[in-house]
Formats: structure tokens, sequence, C-alpha cells
């Protein structure tokens, strides 16, 4: 058999019924086998009994979007599974298996006309001891993934260290039962052997990354206010950051936390904070603050449903207004957007090195859907982005902070340093950083924020750009994988389309956009937002040709690459 | 110039900026500022060691008259500013400034959590009982009965009481002066900072301009009667039983200060992959 690009399962259970240990550990097997793959998951608003869904996409190649459908759907029990609505999507060709006593098969996926198999999965868990259902599920999908069973007892000896040698034999004796089970089934889909390379592998989450890259790129404090599904970023810089000589403090609320790193970053050392919604709104005064006083300083806003307390633990791309346009007065400050798990490494490292270059905040907008997703890839290429920032010193004579500086930033003076001593300030000031309401010290100090931010040169980072044709699919965010898989089987289709991914969402890059569209005669616009915030976005900074189309739709449900792809070929006609 | 000799240059005339404040004339808040430079020249430590945090208000325009490093930020966070600040920077010497509606309304929460964390900051609250920069309403250490155009008759609310909630939320030196006497502010200034941890000093600081009656404040104030404790149980009586206008040293405690290790080895960044190496 030859076996196939890419294979879905996920598994679904009652909150601790274990559906994401298994995912987890199929994911581990599957990069320790030599695959890629991703996993994303579905949690309920409980902390303990609601629902829960492991999905784990694996092949041969990167592996950025979710399916259009699963093609093996294990219930451990259907208890809760009804719950999520239409985020499990099963087809003809899908395979399902439940247990009889797992509870009722939930309609929508009864009446999709999938192959439905009954396993007693918690009958021969009872006969062995200490079992668990989802190491039974797991052995069956392990069986008809066709992988080796030794990939999985490897694992098992790592990731179950830590519970001791009971469970890693119990763990082995339900894999065995659920690989004897599923001996005679067949998925009709095996996955195409892995390609061995010798780039060396990683298993990290989207918000893992972004941390990583804040280290990278200079970060040595960070201040913490837990919120889902940002938590984890703070959770890992906790005991990373003091391993290299910096240090995180909880703090009391996001408005501290977005104050305490501004007092930081005064000091001289590059700080981030990271939140989600409803935390940046609370910040925004204060990144306000920190664009007029001009320090540095990085927030990543792992995006959830909006507007207010919204879907915690779900996806949707609708922070961009308040990122770009949040705050009061004319306040030009940095907003990014990372593109795939990978990448929440390179652009958080990117991110804090224009914040201190630039002295000004750097948002960086993540989501849910890449924040908490796990990947197995290759090790991404290291990047030499370091936040450096111009300091001065061998000050002799008036120390002008806020010098106008021909376009530039001018040198800031980091406390300690004799002769520099100034007064950062939210209100209008002059280049001593006096108080001041005078007109002309008001126009030359937003020309000097304005012009430092718009004449840097970013370089070809700030957007991705592949493919031709005279079609443009314009994306942003977390949305780039499932939009590159769909310009990819338009192609297959003998229909040919570029894909245009602007990671610097601001400043506005209106030169390099009219050039990345020059050509194109229409454009698809696919964004995860009610209100269209990106179409919007683009129509106010860059000219799009005619009669552009938007496909547009609010989280939590993600927009899936078959809708694009659709999309594509519905206008080609 | 060695240390010593730089102790030796410190007049408090060291520590003023040549900006002119924009205090209303016979405003408290002058003294407060005489105070400061006279502590920071005692103390010898240089202006740009020195860094004077502050939020909104008629107090908090202070950083700018000094000749520290300062930051006027937004209202209420000053606190949060200067955590931020001095635990990654614990060579510097920090003072943060407030006034009694930035530090204790909108910017509640942090003084709580400023005691309870125990940095090692000074924390000077210039408590005029009004909200004098948009021009006399009632702050919440305003008397029930004092009449505004926001409060009409009074607010009829009990005052808050910071010093008690100070001590309750753990801050580590406690200490109340009045502004029309600046040298001994001065001293006790002074000794705030060289204290451990957190250190709350409220100023009680006339506004002459909407609250003439605190003009009378001189004719009140009276020294403590007795030593500072070190015994909470024993500081929280006599603060809640005394008249408000005790002046000196309340309490000094031993708490250890919260300080992290800060930049040490930095580390070899290669090893903060092994996490995900597989």
């Amino acid at each position: 058999m030859d076996g196939s690009q890419s294979v879905s399962i996920a598994f679904v259970g009652s909150g601790g019924a274990g559906a994401l240990t298994a995912g987890n550990l199929l994911l581990e097997a599957a990069n320790a086998a030599g695959w890629q793959g991703l996993l994303t998951r579905a949690v309920g608003p409980q902390i303990r009994g609601g629902e829960a869904a492991a999905f784990v996409r694996l092949g041969a190649h990167p592996v950025e979007c979710v399916p259009d459908q699963i093609d093996l759907l294990i219930g451990i029990d259907w208890l809760n599974a009804h719950r999520f609505g239409g985020e499990i999507e099963v087809g003809p060709q899908s395979l399902v298996i439940g247990d009889p006593r797992g509870g009722e098969l939930p309609p929508s996926i009864m009446s999709a006309g999938a192959r439905l198999i009954a396993i007693p999965m918690k009958e021969m868990a009872n006969a062995i001891p200490d079992g668990r259902v989802n190491m039974i599920a797991l052995g069956v999908a392990g069986a008809l993934l066709g992988f080796d069973k030794n990939v999985f007892f490897g694992v098992f000896e790592k990731q179950l260290e830590e519970k001791g040698p009971n469970a890693i034999a119990s763990s082995r004796a339900g894999l065995d039962a659920g690989y004897e089970v599923a001996r005679d089934l067949r998925l009709g889909l095996r996955l195409a052997p892995a390609e061995r390379t010798a780039a060396r592998k990683w298993l990290i989450s989207g918000n893992e990354a972004t941390a990583l890259g804040a280290i990278r790129g200079g970060v040595r404090f960070a201040a913490a206010y837990p919120i889902t599904p940002a938590t984890e970023i703070l959770e890992w810089l906790a005991p990373n950051l003091a391993k290299v000589g910096g240090v995180l403090l909880q703090a009391e609320d996001e408005l501290a936390a977005i104050n305490m790193i501004i007092g930081a970053s005064f000091g001289g050392t590059p700080a981030l904070t990271a939140t989600s919604g409803p935390g940046l709104s609370l910040m925004i005064e204060s990144l306000g603050l920190a664009t007029a006083a001009e320090v540095p300083v990085v927030v990543i806003d792992v995006m959830r449903g909006g507007p207010s307390t919204g879907i915690p633990t779900k996806s949707e791309q609708a922070d961009l207004n308040i990122a770009v346009y949040g705050c009061h007065g004319d306040a030009p400050h940095l907003v990014l957007a990372p593109q795939s798990v990978g990448d929440c490494l390179f652009t958080t490292q990117w991110a804090a090195y224009l914040a201190e270059a630039l002295q000004t905040p750097a948002i960086v907008l993540s989501d849910q859907f890449i924040g908490q997703a796990r990947a197995a890839m290759e090790r991404p290429a290291d990047v030499a982005f370091i936040g450096r920032r111009v300091q001065a010193s061998d000050i002799s004579g008036s120390y002008k902070r806020y010098a106008i500086a021909g376009g530039s930033v001018s040198p800031m003076a980091i406390p300690g340093t004799r002769g520099g001593q100034y007064t950062a300030d939210g209100l209008t000031h002059t280049e001593r950083g006096i108080p001041t309401s005078s007109a002309a010290d008001h126009l030359m100090q937003l020309d000097k924020r304005r012009d430092k931010v718009e004449r840097f040169n970013y370089g070809d980072h700030w957007a991705t750009l592949e493919g031709n044709g005279d079609l443009a699919v314009i994306v942003w965010g977390s949305l780039t994988g499932a939009a590159r898989e769909a310009v990819r089987r338009a192609a297959a289709d003998g229909i040919e389309a570029c894909l245009i991914v602007p990671r610097l969402l601001s400043p506005a890059q209106p030169e390099r956009f009219a050039a990345a569209l020059r050509g194109k005669q229409r454009v698809l616009v696919v964004e995860q937002s009610h209100g269209a915030q990106f179409y919007r976005y683009l129509r106010a900074h860059y000219d799009l040709p005619a009669g552009g189309r938007v496909l547009n739709r609010p989280g939590p449900l993600p927009i899936k690459p078959s809708e694009i792809h659709r999309a594509i070929m519905e206008w080609r006609g | 110039m060695s240390s010593a000799e730089v102790r030796l240059a410190c007049k408090p005339a060291d520590y003023k900026s040549d900006i002119k404040p924009i205090w209303c004339p016979g405003c408290g808040d002058y003294h407060v500022l005489m105070a400061f430079t006279r502590a920071f020249a005692e103390l010898g430590v240089p202006p740009e060691q020195i860094a004077v945090i502050s939020g909104i208000g008629c107090s908090s325009r202070i950083p700018a008259y000094t000749s520290c490093y300062g930051f006027h930020g937004v209202h209420g966070r000053s606190l949060a500013l200067a955590a931020g600040l001095k635990v990654t920077r614990p060579d510097l010497t920090v003072v943060v400034a407030s006034g009694d509606g930035d530090g204790y309304s909108i910017g509640g929460n942090h003084f709580l959590h400023a005691c309870r964390r125990n940095i090692d900051l000074t924390y000077v609250v210039m408590d005029n009982r009004i909200y004098g920069m948009t021009k006399g309403q009632p702050s919440p250490t305003t008397e029930p009965e004092f009449d505004t155009a926001l409060s009409p008759g009074g607010t009829g609310l009990r005052p808050f009481h910071p010093l008690v909630i100070a001590l309750a939320s753990g801050a580590n030196f406690i200490a109340r002066c009045f502004s029309g006497e600046p040298n001994q502010t001065a001293a006790i200034l002074v000794e705030a900072i060289h204290h451990p941890g957190f250190s709350f000093v409220e100023i009680l600081s006339p506004c002459v301009t909407f609250r003439p009656d605190e003009r009378d404040w001189k004719n009140l104030v009276h020294p403590a009667p007795v030593a500072a404790t070190n015994d909470p149980a024993r500081a929280a009586r006599r603060i809640m039983t005394d008249d408000g206008f005790n002046i000196g040293i309340l309490y000094r405690g031993d708490r250890k200060p919260y300080q992290p290790d800060v930049g040490g080895a930095s580390g070899d960044l290669s090893e903060l992959e092994k996490d995900f190496e597989r």
C-alpha cells in the first residue's frame, strides 16, 4: 500500500477520559517514527468532567492546518460528544470506532454515513490491571495507521516515566490489546512512509514557540497575569527566564502587568507580557503610554472568541481592530501576526527585535488555534534578530531624550547613566521630555514617532508571498496553513493563485503591498472574524483591485482548506 | 570619582531640576519636594542612581522637578511600573510618588499587592484628601460631610484608612509625615529608603486651593508619643486609635524583601531547546 499524503485521527471523550493524552502520545509516536503533524484540541469550559477532543493530523510534510474531515474517529466515550456541534466532521469515507457501553453516538456523526465499528474498549481495559480505555483507543489507532508498536513503547518510557513502571506496564498492555483487536480492521488509509532526513525534530506548541522566540529576541523580563489561552507562554517563561538571568513577576492584574514591563524596559531590560483579548483591552491605555514615552515592550495577544469573555477556549481573529486602532490619540506602534506554530518563534523574536530597535510597543497577534496546537516539525532555522536598543552614553551637556533625529529613534538613556536623567512622560513633551501643550512640540513629537516606524526598512519578512496567477488569496495569522493548502489544491486542479500573508500588520506597507498586488485581477480575502476586520483593514490601507471577495466567518469553527479551495474554484467559474 | 567623593559632593540643590512646578502657591507639595531633595542629599546616592516614579495628579508631577531619572506614567499604576523597574534593576534607589486619588482610588489594588509583594521600594503618598488637578472632587480619604460639586452635601462615606491597610497587606515600614516639617520628613524618608522591603510614607500635604481648612493641619499634627514598634498587632492598635495626626515612624517590620536573582549567568540559549527536541 502506498499510503496517503496525510491522515487525520480524532480521539473524543468526556473530560478526564484521556482523549488529549491519547492525542499527545500519538503525536509523540508519529514524530519518533519520522512523520510531521499537528495536534489541535477542543475542550469545553469545564476544568473536569466536560468534553475533550484531540485532533491529530499527520503527514510526511509540514502540517499546518486542520483537515476537512476526520479519517478515523475514536470515541473513548460519547457522553458529552454532542457538545462539539460542528467541530467534529466525518463523512462517508471516515471510520468511526466506539464502545457499545460508551453512550449514544451523537446524531450528527450517526447521520454522516461513516463506517461504524463497535469495539468493547471499556471491557478490554477492565481486564487489565489499572487499564485505561484511552490506551486501548491509542492501540487501535496505531494498528490502523500501520505504526510499529515499539515506537509507542519508546514514547511510554519517556513520557510516562514520572508515573512509574506500573503505569508504563498497564499502558503497554492496553496498547497491545488495542493492536490485537484492530488487527483485522482496515482504515483504507495508511501513511506514506516517512522520509528520513537529517533535520532535528521538534515537538512544540505555538505558545512554547512564542516564549522561546521572546528569549531568543532578548526578552529578560516578563510580567504575568493568567488568562486562557495564553497562560502556557507565561508558564514556560517562569522557569526558563530564570535560567538565562531573567525574571518573571506575577502581576495582580493586566493593568499591573503592562506597567511592570514598561518599568523594566525603562530600566533597560527587554520585557514582555502575554494575554488574550480581555487583558489586551485592559492594557491599551498603558500601551499608549509606552508609545508616547517611547518605551519598547512586547505584548502577545493569543486571541480567543470575543467580544467580552467570549469563548475563552476557542479561536477567532477578531482582535485586529483593537490591536491596530485601540489606542486613543495617534499612537503608531507595531502589530505582527505569526503564521504557524513554528512561525510563532520567528515572529515573536522579530517583534522583540523591532520593539527594541524602534523604541515602541509591539503587539503580536497569535490565537488559540496556533497557540495551543502542538506541532511535530523540523527544527526551525536560526535567525539573527536580537533586540538592541540605541542607548545614550558618554553624555555631556544637556541631554535631549526625545531629540528629533531625522526620522529615526533618539538614543535612550538608561537609569544609572550619568547626565542622562530625564522623566519619561505620557504628557505631550518637548525634546527634553518636559511637559508642554504647545502645538509645535505636539506636532514635532507626533511626526517623530510616526516617522521612526514608517521609515524603517522591514525587509522581506513583512509578508509571505507565494505563487503566481492573477488571483490573490490574502489571509493573515493562523489561516495561512489552510489557505496554502487550498492554493495547492487549486493548482492541482489547474487554477493558479498566489498567496499573500502580511506578517507585519502595522505600520502598513503600501509600496510593498502594491508590488505584491501588481498584475492581480482579483483578490479573495479570508478571515475568521464576523465583522470582516481584516478586509476593512486592507481596504483602509491598500488599493485592492475592484470587486474583491471576502470569505469571513467568526470562530470557533476553523475555516477549512476545502472552503477556501471552493471559493477559489467558484470564482474561476 | 570614588563613592566617598560623590557623597561629599551631594547637596539638596543637586537633586532639583530647573523645571518650575505647576503647583498652586502654598501647596504642601513644594515642601515634599524639598524633603525629597534633602533626603537624597543625606543618602548621598547620585541622582542618576535614583528613579522617581509616579502616576497622575498634582503630587505625581514631582519626578520632573528632581534631577533624578523619572517616570510620569498613567493614572494609578506607578507601583506596578516601579516593581518592574526595581526587580530588574535592584542597584537603583526607586521612590514612588502618589496622591490619595492616584494611590488609594484608581491605584488601590496595586497598593495592596505592592505591600504584599514587599519589593524594596519607598512609596510616598501626598494625601490632601481631595482631587486637586480635576478641581475639587472627593477622594477615598475625604471626610464624609465634605461638600463638593460632585458630592453635594458630602459623600456620606467612611474615609479609607491607608496606614491600617498597608499594615494588613504586609508593608514593612509605615510612617506618617507632615509636609510643613520638611526636615523631619526628609529624615523619615531617609529611614524609609534605608529600610529593606516596601516602605510606606503617608505625607499630609495640604491643598490650600480646594481645602483651605487644611491650613489648620499645622496646629493639629504632633509627634507620635512612642517609638516605632515591630509588632504588627501593636502597630495596628496604635494606628487605628490615633487621631490621624500622629507624626513619625509607626511600624518597622522585619520581613525579607522580595528580590529574585537577576542578571546572573546569561546561560546557553540552546539549552532551552531541549524541552522540544525528540
